[in-house]
């Protein structure tokens, strides 16, 4: 394989201080390693609450792990990650900005001239589908454009690896598919690794080149990995009616289950 | 507010009629006798010496002085609010330090400061706007100091993760989010600004409609107090207006009501 990982994880863990004094620390992750090779599309798949999240939010440096290692590029990460562009989960775009400078935003934080900056921005509309809507305001656009804005605004950027937090989790099913064969187009184009966080595992099989299950938390960390040998380019709402979609699909979920069930049954517990 | 219903001229209208009404009513009670014409004067001498006033000129110079203070201190309160607001706000050593100073000043009267700051800045306009700008001051900083710990942690993280430094953070993120919060403030400190003029005006002055109001006190001329009352309620309307047009200008981006599109 590749010689250089585009993000590498080495055995990580974090913990957090308890909340309140006494209380025993809360380990959201233990030792998790994961590779990402330079244009491989990852996902994460696990049950809610496990700490995909907390995973990702090392990945970006936005949190220094507990311990172990973070490197980019093979390059060790302090502070943070300035390779990777982050599509959260939740709206995340200036809502003082319209749809324009949203997605110029980081051009400008990178000093380049405005003139420039919003054209470039004006192009990145159209890739996502809003050439025209450059005027609107955050809260003028609907939660798929939205998405389309905040994918602009991170991809604008050409980081070399893009880590997304269930980005597509809160819109409807239609808008939901339309938005993941967006992502596959644009990922097919320059190819950069992707880390695709997610709880739907359709989602995850449908897109990616390798699906990472996690367990159940507190201490979450892999148990198990699968290779997505689907043919490329792919339709999201096609593949998934694809006899070795559905091979894959129950062979993965033969793992998830235990632990979904095991996440619920503790989550009920307290 | 928002939008031309059909009913926005029928609300002027009702308006309108409500203010023609209300002087009706104290005219008619103040001319049959029943409220005492001495204490309670009389509507129609009212707008009398009101439009006299501009008639004759008399009321422009202290017109001018009440809303230069008024300016003044509305102004200098509210730059200085942010400004603290937003320092006190994102260092939390000073902030915990200075907490219950902040709130000590806060919870003080300060109107008793009015005679102080006569004696400290003399009977001109500064101490008409020393007085405002410590009414106005606070209402800005609270508002300030919520908008600032009130942005959202995942625009936040979002703007890092785009490359921002600390001062890009500051101008694009924070300052744009205490804006929002200072403009839902305006309206209560443009009034207290024009409370400080006023009061300090009417506590010791030789200019603006405060000290008019005082003059005609002391004569006991009632009919002349309304009239300076009624002047300064329609340029505190005004003054409110301006702000009401400012934030439509600055604040754009804030939804109005369900302006929301599907796909």
């Amino acid at each position: 394989m590749n010689a250089v990982a585009a993000l590498e994880l080495q055995g990580v863990t974090c913990t957090f201080a308890p909340a309140v004094r006494g209380a025993r620390p809360y380990t959201a992750v233990e030792d998790v390693s994961l590779r990402v090779r330079p244009g491989e599309f990852v996902s994460i798949v696990g049950p809610t609450g496990c700490g995909k999240s907390t995973l990702l939010n090392i990945a970006a440096g936005l949190i220094a792990p507990t311990s172990g290692n973070v490197l980019t590029a093979g390059a060790p990460l302090s502070g943070l990650n300035r390779d990777a562009g982050y599509l959260f989960q939740a709206d995340a775009l200036l809502p003082w900005r319209d749809a324009r400078d949203n997605v110029a935003a980081g051009l400008r934080f990178r000093s380049v001239e405005p003139k420039e900056a919003s054209r470039r921005a004006e192009e990145w509309l159209v890739r996502v589908g809003l050439g025209g809507f450059g005027d609107r305001y955050p809260h003028q656009l609907s939660g798929g454009m939205r998405k389309r804005v905040a994918l602009a605004q991170t991809l604008i950027l050409d980081p070399k690896i893009v880590l997304m937090d269930e980005p597509f989790s809160a819109l409807d099913v239609q808008t939901r598919q339309l938005m993941e064969n967006e992502v596959l187009e644009l990922w097919s184009v320059d190819r950069k690794s992707v880390v695709f966080i997610t709880h739907d595992l359709e989602e995850a099989i449908a897109l990616s080149d390798r699906v990472v299950v996690l367990s159940a938390g507190p201490a979450t960390r892999p148990i198990g990995e699968f290779p997505i040998d689907l043919a490329r380019p792919r339709d999201v709402s096609e593949v998934r009616l694809t006899g070795r979609f559905l091979e894959l699909h129950r062979e993965i979920w033969d793992l998830l289950k235990a632990e979904v069930l095991e996440g619920y049954a503790r989550q009920k517990c307290g | 507010m928002h939008g031309k219903s059909v009913d926005s001229r029928h609300i002027f209208a009702g308006r309108f009629l409500l203010l023609v009404g209300l002087f009706l009513v104290w005219q008619v009670l103040t001319a049959t006798g029943i409220l005492p014409r001495f204490f309670f004067g009389t509507p129609l001498v009212v707008l009398e010496n009101a439009a006299s006033w501009f008639v004759s000129g008399k009321i422009y110079k202290h017109l001018g002085i009440t809303l230069i203070e008024t300016v003044l201190a509305f102004g200098g309160g509210t730059l200085l609010g942010l400004v603290v607001g937003l320092w006190l706000a994102l260092s939390p050593g000073p902030s915990s330090l200075l907490e219950p100073y902040i709130k000590g000043a806060n919870a003080m009267p300060r109107v008793i400061l009015a005679p102080i700051f006569s004696v400290w800045f003399g009977l001109g306009i500064l101490s008409k706007v020393a007085l405002g700008i410590t009414l106005v001051f606070f209402i800005v900083f609270f508002n300030v100091y919520e908008g600032v710990r009130e942005v959202s942690p995942v625009v936040l993280a979002n703007a890092r993760m785009l490359g921002a430094t600390r001062r890009q953070l500051l101008r694009h993120v924070y300052l744009p989010s205490a804006t929002s919060w200072v403009f839902s403030s305006l309206h209560t400190s443009v009034g207290m600004a024009f409370v400080g003029a006023v009061v300090g005006e009417y506590l010791g002055s030789s200019a603006g409609v405060g000290y008019l109001i005082l003059q005609a006190e002391g004569a006991f001329d009632i009919n002349t107090v309304f009239a300076g009352i009624l002047v300064l309620t329609a340029f505190a309307l005004l003054l409110d207006w301006i702000v009401t047009m400012l934030e439509r200008r600055f604040l754009r981006w804030r939804p109005t009501g369900l302006s929301v599109e599907t796909h």
